[in-house]
């Protein structure tokens, strides 16, 4: 496309060609080298099911069981790739739309919908998947990544002289939250304290109808530069180079080299969520031209060619992804609303006067609806 | 007992905090080697390092966001704003992340982050220096918010809250900062039930009259006041309330109900203030000692003016005295 900007797809890093062919590069090639067929089969079958997933979600929204879905449709690679060069002991500052990132951390994808249905805000507990909940208001997260990472630090955890056990953090945010105030501010307490955190960019070109050069002029990776802060490019659709470039940027933040900013180019394949309609905004073409260049197919092709993918394998996942989201959609359409009085826990972590009078009311009020024969 | 400023005393606190508590960090603006704008940490940085008393960028939202997340891996930052009127480009983090973050994990997250904010007027500053933006905060559940009066209230308060494991935006009347008072400073510090501690409010005056309440940097106008009315055989009873979130309103109806009759007085604006929240509360508690209606005492509905006029726009001892003429006529 004869686009310039953060529309182009100049300078990115790019392992495997939208046809799904193998290129070197000079830097990230010995990265990719890591990913073994085995590893790269099982990226696709991650890739899958949460695709799968993603489209129960959205079929379960318009059936009336979710008030509201945020598909990830189109980012599976970016979101797959990246969460491979994590290890356990990193953490993920999520935005909302990472919910491959969520599978691989284990995060429970049925919970999940907990928070599409209205039953709660946050479904899963941050510290056992070491997966901070996710946040809504766009580009916040940032700053809190950046908190934690500094804590990270100061506890030992960077540079400990035993590289298995040193740790990060990566944050995920859009083109979007780019332009918040709280990002900028992020990269600038990350870039001065030094922070082992690598800002996880996913360039999808939209923020709902805004195109990403509403947000920026110049490619999202150079606002780094501003910071002193190293930055790549990478074609997010490509899962090898996601990997790749994530897992430098990771190395050098656990071994106390400080953060990394990733513009990862991709494209948000469905709308921003189940509430809009990009065809008020965006050209057919534009969605054909990205369809050839899925991020599932391009890996499927490279996999196809190499021998790597049996017709078992795939029998296989086609057989997970159908089983999860039956799961899902079981669970979901069982979920029932919690109790009303539980609106009035945690709103402090030690009793509050003001709450705890709320809710004496709430429950006085509640039993004062008594039927004639004495029952509430 | 030690002689101290409230500056001093909470200068004080924190040191306690950071020697009982390694995990006790102090973020700010020129917090370091300046030790404050106001002083309040000073020295601190001398004995504590960098690493304890963080000089930060000059972002307020980058503060209280960090916070957030030093806070969610068990550090307990202690965050300046520099002056009250520099708290905005923060309240989406404070309002939005730091004190819903306990709700909408279940209780699984705690952030006990405190903010300090010197606040409201008096001293003569330029624009955007003097401003009382208490009302704004309490709308929000999840914040406890407390205010010290006194250097004694100041020394442990800011121990209190800092223990707490709730978010504290913790108000400090910077026209009292050199107010002094005696203070406790070797007195056992109970950690436990802290956050109840600092929130309840403190009869600073007994009276069988009137009631006037007050808080932060209003009680001294309160006192004052309450002194005249002794002259006027006026017996006015002068509560403290330390916390604006939980508001102590037990404690004022209370003494509402001795006296009959309640004057508020605060720096902030009287429309959707804290007056008006009490004024409610005792009159759906109190309403039949009720001697006259609840009469607050505040700023107008204006921006905060220029400095030479502020002393005609914040409450004065003889627009409380006119608030009690106003309930002692009844």
């Amino acid at each position: 496309m004869d686009v310039h900007g953060p529309l182009s797809d100049e300078g990115v890093v790019r392992l495997l060609t939208h046809t799904g062919e193998r290129v070197e590069h000079p830097v990230y090639s010995r990265y990719a080298d890591e990913l073994d067929n085995a590893t790269l089969r099982l990226m696709w079958r991650e890739m899958v099911i949460v695709r799968a997933f993603d489209r129960e979600a959205t079929s379960l929204q318009r059936q009336g069981e979710l008030g509201l879905w945020v598909a990830s449709l189109g980012q599976e690679a970016a979101q797959v790739g990246s969460g491979h060069a994590l290890r356990a002991g990193d953490w993920v500052f999520p935005s909302y739309r990472e919910h491959a990132v969520a599978y691989l951390r284990a995060v429970d994808l049925g919970n999940l919908l907990r928070i599409f249905r209205g039953l709660e805000h946050g479904a899963w507990v941050p510290d056992e998947h070491n997966f901070h909940l996710y946040t809504l208001v766009i580009g916040s997260h940032t700053l809190h990544a950046t908190g934690y990472a500094m804590a990270m630090d100061r506890d030992g955890l960077v540079a400990s002289g035993d590289p298995s056990r040193d740790a990060g953090v990566i944050c995920y945010f859009g083109d979007g939250a780019t332009s918040q105030g709280d990002t900028n501010e992020a990269l600038i307490f990350a870039s001065v304290n030094n922070a082992p955190i690598v800002f996880f960019c996913q360039n999808n070109q939209w923020a709902i109808s805004e195109p990403a050069t509403r947000q920026s002029r110049v490619p999202f990776a150079q606002r780094a530069d501003g910071v002193g802060m190293p930055n790549v490019r990478v074609d997010g659709n490509d899962v090898i180079g996601s990997y790749a470039v994530t897992r430098e940027a990771m190395d050098r933040a656990r071994s106390g080299g400080g953060p990394s900013f990733i513009e990862a180019f991709t494209y948000r394949m469905g709308a921003h969520t189940t509430s809009d309609d990009p065809t008020r905004y965006r050209s057919k073409a534009d969605e054909e031209y990205w369809a050839e260049r899925d991020p599932i197919a391009r890996l499927e092709a490279y996999l196809e060619r190499s021998g790597a993918l049996s017709p078992e394998y795939r029998e296989e996942t086609a057989e997970i992804a159908k089983t999860l989201a039956a799961d899902v959609r079981v669970r979901t359409k069982a979920a029932e609303k919690p109790p009303t009085h539980e609106m009035f826990d945690h709103v402090f972590a030690e009793p509050h006067a003001t709450v705890d009078a709320d809710r004496a009311w709430f429950e006085r009020f509640e039993r004062s609806f008594v039927d004639s024969e004495g029952r509430h | 007992m030690e002689t101290l400023t409230l500056a001093g005393a909470i200068n004080a606190g924190l040191r306690k905090a950071m020697e009982r508590d390694p995990k006790v960090l102090l973020m700010g603006e020129d917090i370091g080697s300046l030790g404050g704008v106001f002083r309040v940490t000073d020295g601190l940085y001398k004995d504590f390092g960098g690493d304890r008393v963080m000089d930060t960028p000059l972002a307020e939202s980058g503060i209280i966001g960090t916070a957030i997340g030093m806070s969610m891996r068990g550090y307990r930052p202690v965050c300046e704003i520099q002056f009250d009127g520099f708290i905005f480009p923060a309240f989406d983090q404070i309002t939005t992340q730091l004190a819903k973050m306990h709700y909408r994990s279940h209780g699984k997250i705690t952030l006990p982050v405190v903010i300090r904010v010197p606040f409201a007027g008096g001293i003569g500053a330029v624009e955007h220096h003097s401003e009382s933006p208490e009302a704004l905060f309490a709308h929000t559940a999840g914040l406890r918010i407390v205010t010290p009066a006194t250097p004694q209230d100041g020394f442990l308060m800011i121990q209190q809250a800092i223990a707490s494991a709730d978010p504290v935006l913790f108000l400090e009347p910077k026209a009292r900062y050199w107010d002094k008072g005696e203070v406790d400073v070797d007195a056992p510090f109970v950690a436990e039930g802290a956050s109840a501690a600092m929130s309840h409010a403190r009869i600073a005056r007994h009276g069988d009259d009137v009631t006037i309440v007050a808080y932060g940097p209003t009680v001294r106008v309160a006192l004052q006041a309450a002194q005249v009315c002794e002259a006027e055989q006026i017996s006015a009873e002068v509560i403290d309330l330390r916390a604006i979130s939980p508001l102590d309103i037990a404690a004022v109806v209370r003494s509402v109900k001795k006296t009959g009759r309640c004057v508020v007085v605060h720096e902030a604006p009287t429309p959707f203030g804290v007056g008006a929240e009490i004024a409610a509360r005792v009159s759906e508690e109190a309403f039949y000692v009720l001697e006259a209606p609840v009469v607050r005492v505040g700023a107008f509905h204006t921006p905060y003016p220029a400095s030479k006029l502020e002393h005609d726009y914040l409450p004065s001892v003889d627009r409380v005295l006119d608030a009690v003429d106003r309930v002692m006529i009844h």
